[in-house]
């Protein structure tokens, strides 16, 4: 038995898990019309590589972009482009942003996959390969996978975590995942050790979840891993953090300011761990996902593996619908964490691990005013990162966010718990997050700010530059032409008379000048 | 006495050697108030303050020659950023040099209309527009500071100055809705 180590604060909540784990994972059927939107990591925006008209191919690269942290989108099936424009997405904002959108034809044909010999491959070259996939965590903050890989194998890695804790309740995706395809997952976790060369792997799973660590378990006695153990973890949120996870189970803190691989860890999501095996054994890109469809408002709950750029509505009508009403307030992501969808329409994204349907608004207890904070310190006991919620609270509410980022707001990780245990029902987080698109937008700014200093002193010294060149051609004209004419005349020739009338009535003004003063 | 004077006078003369060692071996080259000033400023370089671009009227105020509210782009959190900087007081924004916008402006070329003349690119204090003689110009969105500098110039009213429009990357999370006749702010 491993010895399993705590972090600061966190909650025991209500699951809600099994509403969604009586059925089992189903195959989702594909939609007449998929919406993809041309980002759907976080990095910069792709562009798109088909033309409004193109029959794609499922498998086909759809959008991408040349940047360092970079993940393409691929055509989820087979199809024709009809559109590349503005739709509603998967963002808090509710605003809309580019898509592709692709009318099925329903014969899903894929591309010729390519299959290389895995067992050449270098490191670089498997990277390479999961790079041209699309892959991204799918834990949610869909990082892409590659820069992150290339990124550890370079620092170094001295223990592999793979998170399959899965701790906000509602969503039980990766618990699905993990029971159906274990060997997927596990094959998954030898490319990675063989990109990383890690000592030690561990691959963490709450304790609520005893047929994922049984499937897990087996299928870990079949897969051959070196130095790797299936740990089991007590459950209390949020253990999945990827923080909350390193501390769990190394007793280590990554420190402010650094990353995971700074320390040696490196984690990585289960759901990456399948998405990356059928990238390399299949030559299949990211273009599907566990997700599940759960709340209190929807006839079946359960669990979808369904295709990238379906709609929010789609996936309803597979689980038998609202219960009340056309339409219900729609959350993806857990009731922790999650954020409100702007309707139905939106499309399943990388990140989209599940779409709560609910009643009610679940993201907020107390719709409208909130009351005034009464300094209880509850938030400050719960708080997983050790920050003082109460302190964050104040600055970030009168705006002082230099003094916030002195108390370390950007070590928060929006986890929830303080406004969950807030007697006041203050939105603690949303005050955060506030704060921190303050800072980001102020960042953005400065950032411009100093490119337009950069290229206004740029083209001072170019215009100054090509003013004393000129004026250098003119004199060696002038001088040339002098010498042109001392040798025709044999004699020195008189000054320019425009020359002369020039300097005349310089001595004017410059007398008029002295006059005036 | 005269001890008294000997040792003031070695002692000063001691104090002059140090600070005389100190002025050379911690001289700070340029102005650091100029630069200072100048990093607060949103380099517009639109020149509303009436000086030819955003270092002149840093120099300007670190001079004593101009007051701090004369920018209209940066508008009031600029003015406070420069009166803490400066320890002097927090003035409004003089009207008299433009109105402050909320959602900054971008330059647009309508490009059927333009004539190719370049007179904008040559008055584009920031070179964010491209083109040649008689050919089409068109400005890159990215690097354009919503100056107007460019608009005067134009032969032909072909270009246009638009406010920026709101995206997934800038949109900002709000804070809840506060209870109104509640007090407490820290």
């Amino acid at each position: 038995m491993r010895k399993l180590h705590q972090f600061h604060g966190g909650l025991h909540l209500e699951g809600h898990k099994s509403e969604s784990l009586t059925r089992n994972l189903r195959q989702a059927s594909l939609p007449p019309r998929l919406y993809l939107p041309l980002r759907q990591h976080i990095g910069e925006h792709n562009k798109p590589l088909v033309d409004v008209g193109n029959r794609v191919l499922k498998g086909h690269v759809i959008s991408a972009s040349s940047s360092l942290i970079r993940a393409a989108v691929h055509a989820p099936t087979s199809g024709t482009v009809t559109a590349i424009s503005d739709y509603p997405v998967a963002h808090p904002s509710g605003l809309k942003d580019t898509c592709i959108v692709i009318d099925v034809d329903g014969e899903d044909e894929a591309a010729a996959p390519v299959i290389p010999d895995l067992q050449q491959l270098e490191a670089g070259e498997i990277i390479d390969l999961i790079c041209r996939s699309g892959v991204v965590g799918l834990g949610g903050a869909a990082f892409p996978s590659s820069p992150k890989l290339s990124r550890g194998k370079m620092q170094g890695i001295e223990t592999l975590i793979i998170n399959g804790v899965e701790c906000e309740p509602y969503i039980t995706c990766d618990d699905m995942l993990m029971r159906h395809y274990a060997a997927e997952i596990l094959r998954g976790v030898g490319y990675l050790q063989r990109i990383l060369n890690p000592q030690f792997t561990l691959i963490g799973i709450e304790d609520n979840k005893p047929e994922a660590i049984a499937a897990m378990t087996s299928g870990l006695a079949h897969a051959g891993l070196a130095a790797t153990e299936i740990v089991s973890i007590p459950t209390i949120y949020p253990s999945g953090g990827e923080k909350q996870l390193i501390q769990i189970l190394t007793g280590r803190e990554v420190p402010h300011g650094q990353l995971a691989f700074d320390i040696g860890l490196f984690c990585q999501n289960v759901g990456t761990c399948v998405a990356i095996t059928r990238a390399l054994e299949q030559d299949q890109p990211l273009i599907s996902r566990v997700v599940t469809i759960t709340g209190d408002n929807i006839r079946e709950p359960g669990n979808w593996e369904v295709r990238l750029g379906s709609p929010v509505r789609h996936l309803v009508e597979l689980a038998g619908g609202y219960l009340h009403g056309d339409s219900s307030p729609l959350v993806m992501g857990g009731p922790m964490m999650g954020f409100s969808l702007s309707g139905d329409q939106v499309p399943i994204v990388k990140a989209s691990n599940c779409i709560m349907v609910m009643r009610e608004q679940a993201m907020t207890r107390r719709p409208g005013y909130h009351d005034e904070c009464i300094r209880c310190g509850k938030c400050t006991e719960v708080c997983p990162a050790q920050l003082l919620p109460q302190q964050l609270y104040w600055h970030a509410r009168a705006g002082a966010f230099e003094r916030a980022q002195e108390f370390h707001l950007l070590d928060c990780i929006e986890c929830g718990c303080c406004s969950a245990v807030c007697p006041s029902g203050i939105p603690l987080v949303q005050y955060y997050r506030a704060a921190k698109s303050e800072i980001r937008a102020a960042h953005k700014v400065q950032i411009k700010s100093d490119r337009a200093r950069f290229r206004f002193e740029f083209r001072e010294r170019r215009l100054l530059l090509k003013k004393q060149q000129d004026e250098e051609r003119r004199r060696l004209k002038r001088e040339a032409l002098q010498k042109k004419k001392i040798q025709a005349g044999g004699e020195v020739p008189i000054a320019d008379p425009v020359q002369a009338a020039l300097e005349r009535v310089k001595a004017r003004k410059l007398a008029e000048q002295e006059d005036s003063q | 006495m005269i001890l008294a004077i000997v040792t003031i006078s070695l002692m000063a003369g001691l104090f002059g050697l140090v600070l005389g060692y100190t002025a050379i071996r911690f001289k700070v080259e340029g102005n650091p108030v100029v630069d200072q000033i100048d990093a607060l400023l949103p380099q517009t370089q639109c020149g509303q303050c009436t000086y030819p671009g955003c270092r002149p009227y840093a120099e300007a105020i670190a001079h004593g020659e101009a007051p701090i509210n004369q920018c209209p782009p940066g508008g009031q959190a600029t003015i406070v950023a420069l009166a803490d900087l400066l320890d002097t007081e927090v003035l409004e924004l003089n009207a008299e040099h433009g109105e402050h916008l909320d959602v900054p402006l971008v330059a647009v070329i309508d490009e059927q209309t333009c004539i190719g003349c370049t007179l904008c690119i040559q008055a584009c204090p920031v070179d964010a527009i491209l083109g040649s003689a008689k050919h089409m110009h068109t400005v890159i969105t990215d690097e354009c500071t919503g100056c107007k500098l460019c608009l005067p110039p134009c032969p032909v009213d072909c270009i246009d100055m638009v406010p920026t429009q709101q995206t997934i990357d800038d949109w900002k999370w709000t804070v809840p809705p506060r209870q109104p006749g509640l007090t407490g702010d820290a």
